[in-house]
C-alpha cells in the first residue's frame, strides 16, 4: 500500500508523541512532491527545543523560506498569508504545545484556505494533546528501530516510522509502519506495525 | 620615466638659457582669463578612513584614537594601503604600500579590508547632500566634490562664511575636508589641496596664488610630477616663466592627465573646463493635507499609494522602499518604512504592507499632514499581465514575502544558503529572504534533518574506549545506544578558528526508543588542547 489518504492539497495535522523526534518532519518533508518553494514557519519553542531544519541533511533539495514567529497566532497567520500565494508548493507549520489560538475555528481557517488554493498545508504538533481540530488528516508519527543498514551491521539503516492515522475525512483510518527511500513513501500494513511495537516492548524489557 | 629623452633635453637646454641668461619677463602666456565663475573644491582626503570609523562608531567598537588602523585592497601585488588614519600615518604607513611592508613598519597596526565600492556610492549621496549649498555640485574623483558657486556664496554670507559653514558641516558628519574657493576649477582644486586652509582666490589674485603651489596641483599623474620635477620645475611658478614654445614641443601629444600645459590654461581659464553635473534621481513624494486634525491615517494610504504608483508608472521605476511620515498638529514627526524584495508599483499591495504597523505611530492630538514617499526606487518596465490578471514575474512569492517581512521584520524571514564550509551549522547561512534566491543546495546522507542551534552538551554515562558513549544523558533522559554509525571526523577550520579550537569526531547514533541522534565528541584524548573531550549532541535524524 503507498498512500493511505488521497493526495489532494488539505490541512493535516501531526503529532509527534516525543517532542524531540524528527520523524514528524521527516514524514512530512516525503509527502511533498514539489519543485516549489516551502514555506516553513516555526514558534519559539519549536525551534529552540529542535532546532532549525537543516539544508544539507533534507532527503531532497527543497528551497525553504523560513519564518520564525514568536507566538503561534504569528504561525497561524503566517500560514495563512503563505496559503494565498500559489508559488508555495507546501506551507509548514510547526506549533509548540496546545495554545489556545489553536482552536477548531483556526484550522478551519487554515484548511478551507488550503484547499481552495490547492496547496498542502502541514501542522507539526509537539508536546500537544490532539484536541478538537478540523484537521483533515491526522497523523501520530513516532520513528521505529531503524531498517539493517546494507553495509554495516552496527550502524542505523533506512529510518522507519510507526504512522498512525487516527482520523481522517476522507480516507481510513489506522497502523502503519512507514518508510521513505528519497523518492517514495511506502506504508506497510498495521499488523507489522503491532510486531514492532511488540519487538520494542521486548527491547526495553 | 627614468631616462630623458631628446625632447626632454631640449626642454632642458630652453631652461638652462633661462638660468644663465638674461632675466626675460615673465612669459604673459599664462596670464589668467577673466571670468565671472566661482568654483568650490571639497577634498575629502580620509572620505574611506571616516566612513570605516563612523560605522565602527555605530556598531560600538570603534578603535581609540591613537591606535593605528588602516583599510587595505588587494591588488595585483597583494594587499595595499587603501587608507590611514592620523596615528598610521605617524607611524609611517602610507597609501600604496603593501601590507606586509606595513606591518613590518608598525606591528600594532589594526587592518580591515576597504569597500571601494560603497565608498563610492557614499560619496554620491554626500554629492547629493552637499547641493543644499550650490546645485551644480558633482563628484570629483574618488575624494572630492566640485560645486559652481556663481552667485550662491551670498545666500551663506559671503565665501568664507560659506566655506566655514562647509567644512564644519562635514566635521559634524565625521568627515575631514578641506576647501577652497577659486575662479577655476583647476585653481580651487589645486588651492583645497595644497592651498592655504580655507582658501579664498579672487581673479585678480589667481597667479600670485597659483604660483606658490607644487606642480601636483595640476592634477596630473605621478609620472609627469616626477618630470617636471626632474627638470627642476617644482612649482607652477616655476613652470609660468618657462616659454611656452619648448614645453608645448614636449608635451604635444601627451593626454590632458599628462600635459601640464593644457593643465595649466584650465587652471587659469583659458581652456574651457565645464561642470557636468549629472541630474537629481527622481523623487517620488505623494501628500494629503487634511482640513482638520486625524488620528488614524489608514483611510488614506490607498489614495497615496496609488498616486504614488501613478508617479512611478509614468517615471518607469519601482519602490523598493516607502515611508509614510505623519505631520502632528504639535509639531512632531513620525514616520513608518516598510521595504520590499523587488522594484513594485502595485498600489494595493504597498498600502497593505502598512497593515499592523501603523499602531507604532503616536497621534498626539492628531495630525493633518501625511506624505508617502519612495526614498529607495530602482527601475523597472511596464509588466504584462496574464489575462486571470495574476502577474507573471514571480511577483506573488516576492509580495508574499514583503508582507512576512513586514510583520517580522528583516531576521524574521530567513532562506538558509548552502556555503562550502566544513562545519556543520557554518554550511549553511540564513540570509534575509529579501536578498534574493540562492543556489540549491546538495544534500549530504549523513547530515541531520534538524540542527540544534547550539551544540547541547550530554552528560556520558558509560563511556566505551572506541565509539559513543554507550548511555549518555540529554535533557534528563537516558538514552542507551543500540547501533551507531561513524566517527566522522571534522577537523576545525585552522583559518577561521581560534587556535586551539579542537576536532569533532561525529557519531549518528540510535537510541532505544529509535530515536536518531547526531552526537560528536570534541576533541580526542591527548591531543594537547584541554582536558577529557566532552561530548554534545547536535542534530536530530527522522
Amino acid at each position: 500500500m503507498s498512500r493511505p489518504t488521497p493526495k489532494d492539497a488539505t490541512l493535516s495535522e501531526v503529532f509527534s508523541p516525543r517532542a524531540i523526534d524528527a520523524a514528524a518532519v521527516g514524514f512530512v518533508l516525503a509527502h511533498l512532491d514539489t519543485a516549489k518553494p516551502v514555506l516553513w514557519i516555526q514558534d519559539r519553542l519549536s525551534r529552540k527545543e529542535t532546532g532549525r531544519p537543516h539544508l544539507r541533511g533534507l532527503p531532497r533539495p527543497i528551497e525553504i523560506i523560513h519564518v520564525d514567529a514568536n507566538r503561534p497566532v504569528d504561525v497561524l497567520w503566517a500560514m495563512e498569508e503563505g496559503l494565498r500565494c500559489p508559488a508555495f508548493g507546501a506551507v509548514l507549520g510547526e506549533v509548540w504545545g496546545d495554545p489556545a489560538v489553536l482552536d477548531f475555528t483556526a484550522t478551519k481557517r487554515l484548511a478551507l484556505r488550503s484547499e481552495a488554493h490547492r496547496i498542502p498545508a502541514w501542522l507539526i504538533r509537539r508536546a500537544a494533546t490532539a484536541g478538537l481540530s478540523a484537521a483533515r488528516n491526522r497523523w501520530r508519527v513516532a520513528s521505529l528501530q531503524s531498517l539493517k543498514h546494507p553495509w554495516d551491521s552496527r550502524a542505523p539503516g533506512a529510518p522507519v516510522w510507526e504512522a498512525d492515522l487516527f482520523r481522517s475525512r476522507w480516507g481510513k483510518t489506522g497502523r502503519w509502519v512507514a518508510q521513505y527511500d528519497g523518492t517514495r513513501l511506502t506504508f506497510d500494513h498495521g499488523v507489522e506495525a503491532d510486531a514492532y511495537d511488540d519487538q520494542r516492548r521486548e527491547a526495553e524489557g | 620615466m627614468s631616462r630623458l629623452s631628446s625632447r626632454d633635453m631640449d626642454l632642458a637646454a630652453a631652461l638652462k638659457q633661462l638660468e644663465t641668461g638674461l632675466k626675460t619677463p615673465a612669459p604673459d602666456w599664462a596670464k589668467p582669463k577673466p571670468s565671472g565663475r566661482r568654483i568650490l573644491s571639497l577634498h575629502l582626503p580620509r572620505f574611506a578612513m571616516d566612513r570605516w570609523q563612523i560605522m565602527a562608531d555605530r556598531r560600538g567598537d570603534s578603535p581609540p584614537a591613537d591606535m593605528p588602523c588602516a583599510l587595505a585592497v588587494d591588488s595585483a601585488r597583494g594587499a595595499m594601503i587603501h587608507a590611514t588614519n592620523h596615528a598610521a600615518e605617524a607611524a609611517g604607513v602610507y597609501i600604496g604600500a603593501r601590507v606586509v611592508d606595513m606591518r613590518a613598519i608598525c606591528p600594532a597596526l589594526h587592518l580591515d579590508h576597504a569597500d571601494v565600492d560603497s565608498d563610492a556610492r557614499a560619496l554620491e549621496r554626500l554629492m547629493l547632500w552637499s547641493r543644499r549649498w550650490a546645485p551644480w555640485t558633482a563628484r570629483d574623483g574618488a575624494d572630492g566634490i566640485v560645486m559652481d558657486i556663481t552667485g550662491c556664496a551670498h545666500l551663506f554670507g559671503g565665501e568664507d562664511a560659506m566655506l566655514l559653514q562647509i567644512e564644519d558641516r562635514l566635521a559634524g558628519l565625521g568627515l575631514n575636508s578641506a576647501s577652497a574657493i577659486a575662479p577655476t576649477h583647476g585653481a580651487a582644486w589645486g588651492l583645497a589641496r595644497f592651498g592655504a586652509v580655507r582658501a579664498v582666490c579672487p581673479p585678480d589674485q589667481l597667479e600670485t596664488q597659483i604660483s606658490a603651489l607644487p606642480v601636483r596641483a595640476l592634477r596630473i599623474t605621478d609620472d609627469t610630477t616626477l618630470l617636471l620635477n626632474r627638470l627642476g620645475l617644482k612649482t607652477i611658478g616655476d613652470l609660468i616663466a618657462v616659454p611656452r614654445v619648448p614645453l608645448a614641443r614636449r608635451f604635444a601629444r601627451a593626454p590632458l592627465v599628462e600635459n601640464p600645459l593644457m593643465r595649466l590654461d584650465q587652471m587659469v581659464g583659458k581652456l574651457a573646463e565645464p561642470l557636468d553635473a549629472p541630474d537629481d534621481p527622481p523623487r517620488f513624494i505623494t501628500h494629503a493635507r487634511l482640513p482638520e486634525p486625524v488620528q488614524d491615517p489608514t483611510e488614506w494610504i490607498p489614495q497615496l499609494a496609488q498616486d504614488l504608483c501613478a508617479d512611478l508608472e509614468a517615471a518607469g521605476f519601482g519602490a523598493r522602499r516607502i515611508t509614510l511620515t505623519v505631520y502632528r498638529t504639535d509639531g512632531d514627526v513620525s514616520s513608518v518604512t516598510v521595504a520590499t524584495s523587488q522594484p513594485s508599483r502595485d498600489a494595493a499591495h504597498l498600502a497593505k504592507l502598512f497593515d499592523g504597523k501603523l499602531d507604532r505611530i503616536d497621534p498626539g492630538y492628531g495630525f493633518d499632514l501625511i506624505t508617502l514617499a519612495a526614498p529607495f526606487v530602482e527601475q523597472m518596465g511596464k509588466l504584462q499581465h496574464r489575462l486571470d490578471r495574476r502577474a507573471t514575474d514571480g511577483s506573488e512569492l516576492a509580495q508574499t514575502i514583503d508582507r512576512l517581512t513586514a510583520r517580522f521584520g528583516p531576521r524574521g524571514v530567513l532562506r538558509p544558503a548552502p556555503l562550502e564550509r566544513h562545519i556543520p551549522e557554518r554550511s549553511e547561512q540564513w540570509r534575509p529572504a529579501m536578498a534574493g534566491t540562492p543556489d540549491p543546495a546538495a544534500t549530504h546522507p549523513r547530515r541531520p534533518i534538524r540542527l540544534l542551534e547550539h551544540p547541547e552538551e550530554i552528560r556520558v554515562l558509560y563511556a566505551v574506549p572506541e565509539g559513543p558513549p554507550a548511555q549518555f544523558v540529554w535533557r534528563r533522559q537516558v538514552h542507551r545506544v543500540g547501533r551507531f554509525d561513524g566517527p566522522e571526523r571534522i577537523a576545525p577550520e585552522w583559518w577561521a578558528d581560534k587556535p586551539g579550537t579542537r576536532l569533532r569526531d561525529y557519531y549518528k547514533v540510535e537510541d532505544q526508543h529509535g530515536l536518531r541522534l547526531w552526537i560528536y565528541r570534541e576533541g580526542v584524548l591527548g591531543d594537547l588542547r584541554g582536558a577529557e573531550p566532552r561530548w554534545f549532541l547536535h542534530g536530530l535524524f527522522a
